[in-house]
């Protein structure tokens, strides 16, 4: 037991300063090689710009229909599980972004015919925040927020 | 580098979950060397396409703020045990790897 905290807090430490280091250090410049990779919104500084860019609006709706299940403290900054699911139907894509990131604009999902709106994964946040997803409908865009807590050091403060 | 994917695919009552595991670095590209303080280049996973019997069921679009070796789970409707999941990622580099399961 003892020996898997110690893990949890190398780990911890190591998060931190990987993603803290990212924020001075300048720009992602991916030789892109996939013609769809929305470049510009994955590099916008803030998720206005980066919803701009990938949606073609940012007029979000707050909704109860989109849901996020994320941790309230997160020990380690650099693997922060995230799920977004949502009751709506004829949702087109889910965009998760970290409202405190250099580069809030994570992932977004497009979604097939058959997919249920539901996503799960891991992301990395560089400090305490709002996890923002976005759900894509037909009639606009639902949004919800979730404050998650990054603490340094890991020991749960 | 580049490993296997991890697929694990389940139908119940109609809808199948998908869970899956890739091993990647996703480096962001904005992190240095600790030490020759040179920046690590961006290694990282952009798209994954999910398939179910050829049919796309979902396309993510990702940046360097996935995390290491993502873990990825998504659901659909339909599926039934025996039927073809794959998924694909292709990275920054180009580089990209496919795996297979079957829904059990």
């Amino acid at each position: 037991m003892i020996d898997a905290k110690r893990r949890t807090l190398l780990k911890g430490s190591l998060g931190v300063s990987a993603v803290g280091v990212a924020v001075g250090a300048g720009l992602l410049t991916p030789s892109a090689v996939l013609a769809n990779w929305p470049k510009a919104a994955f590099e916008a500084k803030d998720t206005e710009a980066a919803l701009n860019d990938l949606l073609g609006s940012n007029a979000t709706e707050t909704s109860d229909e989109v849901k996020i299940k994320a941790p309230d403290i997160a020990e380690n900054g650099a693997v922060v599980p995230v799920t977004v699911e949502s009751g709506v139907s004829g949702a087109k894509s889910i965009s998760i972004m970290a409202a405190g990131n250099s580069t809030p604009l994570i992932a977004s999902f497009e979604l097939g015919e058959n997919a249920v709106p539901f996503v799960s994964t891991r992301i990395k946040m560089a400090e305490t925040a709002d996890v923002i997803a976005v759900v894509q409908t037909d009639s606009g865009l639902l949004s919800a927020a979730k404050p998650v807590k990054v603490t340094i050091g890991g020991c749960g403060g | 580098m580049a490993g296997n994917i991890k697929i694990r695919a389940k139908n119940s009552n109609g809808v199948t979950t998908v869970k899956s595991l890739m091993s990647h670095e996703m480096e962001t590209g904005l992190r240095k060397d600790k030490k020759t303080g040179e920046p690590i280049p961006a290694h990282f996973i952009q798209e994954v396409t999910a398939k179910w019997n050829d049919q796309v069921v979902m396309t993510a679009l990702w940046s360097g703020g996935v995390s290491k070796n993502p873990y990825l789970s998504f659901k659909f409707n339909g599926g039934a045990a025996g039927d073809k999941i794959e998924i694909t990622w292709v990275d920054n580099k180009g580089e990209s790897e496919t795996g297979t399961a079957e829904i059990s």
